[in-house]
């Protein structure tokens, strides 16, 4: 038996190595086929964006399309600002300071995706029940500082990567 | 599976028979015994056939116009509606063919849910076509994002989007699968390459599906095994060939009816809008074959809990053959099953009324009864009833009724059970 046992470990030894050297044979060929599916360097080389902000009025804001998704940049009112951060922590379903979502010193500029969190769609601007955006796909209603307040969203839109270049350009990426 | 060998007459024809048994084949799908007692509802898989190779068919004849990129998709379909000769009838037979093969397949899958095909010993059928069922979803929704019109585009986003719900891993899979950080010209050029591949696929799955029906032979519609060749079966050839191509022929004056009188009713309008990132149509609505699922999506107010909700429906049925309690497959013999039955084509009719609309108020409400029934009438209407319900006596052979009148069904029911 235990002369049986040594031959058939040889032999499961030789099994055991070559599926371990074809597992990783086809991993190594498998991973190309996946990862080519994966943004290329065209894609990538669009990674930033630089916006002109000059001309844009306090209350107004425009939308960019940065890596395809369109960027909201708004220029609040202090109306809009205070009623921003008079929000109550426990009314949001995903807890956010606004002084969180923009940049110190500049907290009239609120910078975000303009894409819902849900499904992707694009909000439409100066509707809802919270004076900011509404999604028509699904109906999450978005507050003055892009917070989902209701509906099936389940986080703020989110805040993409930016900065000040000088007073009048803002770069997203 | 045929007893008989089968030798061909001509020399030529044995010589190629003996290398290659293409001609036993051939014999067996011609004599193949069939139950003489089949309906009109089993007309649909060869309706489906026909469907699949008219979609095959206009579609690599698109493709020699189409152009799979972002700037040029939706004025190439332009181009192929007014400029290609007879591409604006190769265009809607396309399209509209989408929809009468989902109504073809819908009819399908009823079918087999009320006479108990799913069940035992044709389990593998029922998992099979259900993998063609996604497959076909899979091809349909790819080839609406090809126009790349405002739906394309939205419709597209929405659905990716579904992915980024799952935890973690979400957001990497979708760009995975965008190839770009939003849907993309990437996007459209791989589904383009998928949505050629998918019917080849369907095509190889249904050869499948054929082959392990023709191992137990077909369910009829009193449900009872029976022997073959015998006195309750007729050849496939000429018996079904012609029953079917009639029923194909009415399938196809319908068909011609939506391609040549209202080519877009089925569509969206919004579709003739070229895509645009920065503005969503006001109502995203998929294609009418979907909406069941959509509404299934919507009655969630939770994002995972919608996505994980929707796939559900779709797996749910993968298990239905293990669900289903009952012995007795015909819901002919079975009086409240039956009724359940109907309730559920109401329910899921409904599902695809609401998903058509708004979700708010009543609409929503209605989702939501809607999806409890859904899952209730798989998970807990089929096995509680099936062990409860007391089945109305089944026949001994489809010939029985008709011989003798029905008579001493009991004592039938009694011999069958034991065969």
């Amino acid at each position: 038996m235990s002369k049986e046992e040594k031959k058939v470990n040889r032999r499961d030894f030789l099994f055991t190595a070559s599926y371990t050297v074809g597992a990783v044979g086809v991993g190594a060929v498998i991973w190309p086929m996946i990862d080519q599916m994966n943004p290329d360097k065209a894609q990538q080389a669009l990674a930033t964006t630089e916006v002109d902000i000059s001309n844009i009025e306090p209350g107004k804001s425009i939308t960019v399309l940065w890596r395809g998704k369109p960027v909201f940049l708004k220029r609040r009112t202090p109306e809009e600002i205070a009623e921003a951060r008079a929000v109550n922590m426990d009314d949001l379903p995903d807890p956010q300071k606004d002084e969180d979502r923009v940049k110190e010193g500049k907290d009239e500029w609120l910078v975000m995706l303009g894409v819902c969190t849900h499904l992707g769609c694009v909000p439409l601007k100066d509707k809802g029940d919270f004076n900011g955006w509404f999604c028509p796909c699904h109906g999450s209603h978005y507050d003055v500082s892009g917070r989902i307040r209701k509906g099936p969203a389940p986080t703020n839109m989110e805040i993409p990567k930016f900065e000040f270049v000088n007073s009048n350009t803002i770069k997203i990426g | 599976m045929s007893e008989q060998e089968y030798t061909p007459k001509s020399k030529a024809g044995k010589w190629f028979n003996d290398r290659l048994p293409l001609l036993t084949l051939g014999a067996h799908l011609t004599d193949y015994p069939t139950p003489k007692n089949l309906n009109y509802w089993w007309t649909f898989g060869g309706i489906l056939t026909f469907c699949l190779i008219t979609q095959i068919v206009t579609g690599i004849v698109l493709a020699m116009h189409y152009v799979a990129h972002a700037d040029l998709a939706f004025a190439s379909v332009e181009h192929i509606m007014r400029d290609v000769n007879y591409g604006w009838l190769i265009r809607y037979i396309h399209s509209n063919g989408a929809s009468m093969f989902f109504l073809a397949v819908y009819i399908h899958i009823f079918r087999s849910l009320f006479y108990g095909s799913y069940k035992s010993p044709r389990e593998v059928i029922w998992i099979i076509g259900l993998m063609i069922y996604l497959l076909m979803m899979a091809a349909a929704f790819m080839g609406y994002v090809l126009p790349w019109g405002q739906m394309s585009f939205w419709g597209a986003t929405v659905i990716t989007n579904l992915f980024s719900a799952i935890p973690l891993v979400g957001d990497s899979i979708t760009t995975w699968l965008w190839g770009a950080y939003s849907v993309d010209n990437p996007t459209l050029n791989r589904f383009f390459s998928l949505h050629y591949l998918i019917p080849f696929l369907i095509l190889g799955l249904v050869v499948l599906h054929i082959w392990a029906l023709h191992v137990p032979g077909n369910n009829n519609p009193v449900g009872i095994d029976i022997k073959k060749p015998s006195k309750d079966t007729v050849p496939f050839h000429p018996y079904i060939t012609i029953k079917d191509a009639f029923a194909l022929l009415v399938f196809m004056i319908i068909f011609a009816g939506f391609v040549f009188f209202t080519p877009n009713v089925l569509g969206h309008s919004d579709n003739y809008i070229p895509a645009n990132p920065l503005v969503t149509p006001a109502h995203i609505v998929p294609e009418w074959y979907l909406l069941p699922f959509y509404a299934i999506l919507r009655s969630v107010p939770d994002k995972l809990g919608g996505v994980i909700l929707m796939f559900s429906a779709i797996f749910i049925l993968f298990v239905l053959p293990w669900l289903d309690t009952s012995k007795v497959r015909s819901a002919v013999f079975r009086p409240i099953y039956r009724q359940f039955f109907w309730i559920l084509v109401i329910d899921v009719l409904m599902l695809g009324y609401v998903g058509a609309m708004p979700a708010e108020g009543i609409y929503l409400v209605l989702a939501r009864v809607g999806t409890i029934y859904y899952f209730l009438h798989f998970i807990v209407v089929m096995p509680v009833v099936g062990y409860l319900e007391k089945t109305d006596p089944i026949p001994m052979s489809i010939s029985e009724p008709v011989l003798t009148g029905g008579a001493e069904p009991s004592l039938a029911r009694k011999i069958n059970d034991k065969v």
